[in-house]
């Protein structure tokens, strides 16, 4: 089934609005996502109808918002195909569950030459927690190297996972939108006795996810990708991996016991989850996890994988030679991320000629710098498109490029 | 609302595609200064001969950057050669302050004004600030140049 992208487009406020009396063409929801009412009524009626804090008081009220916070942590489960609700943590964002992992897992199972095995396309939050670990620890980072068509090199793959401990690799790049064969290197991973985690912050908003097909031991995403508020995130690990690591944060909710002498840490989840949460955020994600439900994953990808293949057509038919496209080139083998140069027009140029005309689109290293590197350029534009846009915002964007060269263009 | 043509003059343009004083200087004995802007990944390399009295004698530049990023480098670098390091920093006080998004800072008398240096071509960048998030690519040289003079401690 297809999805109505005018009635989606209806469901955000902020794609109402317009600017210089035209209206808004957001393409940078690799950034950050457009928020749904369904979203926003959720955390509107926390605060004003069940507003209390959670997981402890007997009174009504506070029952109620517990069972708002296990409800959202039951949904943000099943999107996923988490075996188990209590192997759902929330953090923050996806950098604080990356954070966690190397910080509580790292610090208790790796020592001096011991190996982490990354990719050369990650984004800063899956390489600096590592490299903070391997000042720390004198651990070693290998990385695992992409062709020229922005995909994993995996030829070698045996050899650099020869003695690691663990693999951390994007499930989808945020720069080039390449999807990485998960199992594959999961699987790899395994065989070479390490555990595999996944950072899934651009996956799991746009293709149904399932934990146990991907085969990972950890995975992290982030709720402000995929519909829901900034604030909250996911760290999702196995029930043995999440057992056997060591708390990270301390202080109420994740203990049992506290006496003078030390204590004890709670079960699953709360173990992970010191303090107050951000109770609304967390229930503002579940809301955006049913709304994603109520369009249907398959539907969303399917939705994706055409306008992706419509935008590569289009920008490849107006621009010729003068636009490259990175990453790969099947539409079916990326989502919908468009890093581009065009002609030598610097992409904060670009970003800002396209403001011009209320196209929102990001220009930077993305926070993959290493990528930048083997890239061989400083930083890209890049177009990013999810279940509220459609044909007319790609030829918006198209039309809007087109413009910059009124500009830069000209010969001096 | 601000239009591109208050961001994009000509003369930043040409700035922009004919550089001048691109490239290096042999360190030492010219002094070297490398300066990023963490959020576009632009980065800026200064180099500046200095003599003994002082006087900027030779100014490069390197790195990659946006249009405004690197005709400001460009006009940086045509402004304080020949230039004392005191009437570099001088300069660098003007234009920083002509990049002040404060109303009072764009009114204010500032120390370059004072010496009556001629803002030049740099007068061309004015429109940058009403493009907010540009200032930090405006300045990135002129903040590595800084960076360079104090480094040396001059």
């Amino acid at each position: 089934m297809s999805l109505d992208i005018s009635a989606i487009k209806a469901d955000f406020p902020m794609l109402k609005r317009q600017i210089d009396g035209k209206r808004l063409v957001y393409l940078d929801s690799a950034a950050t996502s457009q928020k749904p009412n369904a979203v926003l009524d959720a955390m509107d009626n926390y605060y004003r109808h069940s507003y209390a804090s959670v997981n402890r008081g007997a009174y009504r009220i506070a029952a109620e918002a517990t069972d708002l916070l296990d409800e959202a942590r039951a949904s943000v489960a099943r999107f996923i195909n988490a075996p188990n609700v209590h192997e759902v943590i929330f953090t923050k964002n996806a950098t604080e569950s990356m954070n966690l992992v190397a910080h509580s897992w790292g610090r208790a199972n790796l020592g001096a030459g011991d190996v982490v095995v990354l990719t050369e396309m990650e984004h800063h939050a899956n390489i600096v927690p590592w490299q903070m670990l391997r000042e720390a620890l004198d651990i070693e980072l290998r990385w695992i190297p992409i062709t020229e068509s922005g995909e994993l090199d995996l030829s070698n793959l045996d050899v650099l996972l020869d003695g690691a401990k663990l693999v951390s690799v994007t499930a989808m790049s945020n720069v080039l939108g390449t999807l990485n064969p998960i199992r594959r290197i999961a699987d790899a991973a395994h065989a070479a006795g390490a555990v595999m985690v996944a950072d899934a912050s651009q996956y799991v908003p746009h293709l149904p996810t399932d934990v146990t097909e991907l085969g990972v031991d950890a995975m992290v995403f982030t709720g402000h990708k995929m519909l829901g508020p900034t604030g909250v995130g996911v760290l999702w690990g196995t029930t043995e991996l999440l057992e056997a690591m060591p708390p990270f944060l301390g202080g109420g909710d994740m203990i049992m016991q506290v006496t003078k002498e030390g204590f004890t840490t709670n079960n699953l989840p709360h173990k992970f989850e010191a303090g107050t949460p951000n109770i609304a955020e967390i229930i503002g994600l579940g809301a955006a996890v049913k709304y994603l439900e109520g369009l249907g994953m398959d539907a969303v990808r399917e939705h994706e994988v055409s306008l992706t293949a419509y935008a590569m057509r289009t920008l490849t038919e107006r621009f010729g030679a003068d636009l490259t496209i990175h990453g790969p080139a099947e539409p079916a083998g990326r989502g919908g991320v468009l890093s581009f140069a065009y002609k030598d027009v610097h992409p904060h140029d670009i970003s800002q000629v396209l403001d011009q005309h209320n196209v929102c689109v990001r220009a930077g290293h993305h926070c993959a710098k290493p990528l930048m590197q083997v890239m061989g350029v400083g930083s890209t534009a890049r177009a990013s498109m999810y279940v509220y846009n459609d044909e007319t915002d790609v030829d918006a964007l198209a039309d809007a490029i087109e413009s910059a060269d009124d500009i830069f263009g000209m010969e001096i | 609302m601000a239009g591109l043509e208050d961001l994009y003059k000509e003369i930043i343009l040409d700035h922009y595609r004919n550089p001048r004083n691109r490239g290096e200087l042999e360190t030492p004995p010219a002094l070297k200064a490398e300066g990023f802007n963490p959020l576009c990944g632009d980065e800026i390399v200064v180099y500046l001969d200095v003599d003994d009295d002082g006087v900027i004698q030779q100014v490069a530049t390197g790195g990659q950057g946006c249009s405004i990023s690197q005709s400001s480098a460009s006009m940086m670098s045509a402004a304080i050669k020949g230039k004392t390091v005191a009437e570099a920093r001088a300069i660098t006080d003007s234009f920083k302050g002509m990049m002040s998004i404060h109303e009072s800072g764009l009114d204010k008398e500032s120390a370059g004004n004072k010496l009556d240096l001629s803002m030049g071509d740099l007068s061309a960048l004015k429109g940058v600030v009403k493009f907010p998030v540009r200032i930090k690519c405006a300045t990135l040289s002129w903040n590595t140049l800084l960076q360079a003079l104090e480094d040396a401690s001059l």
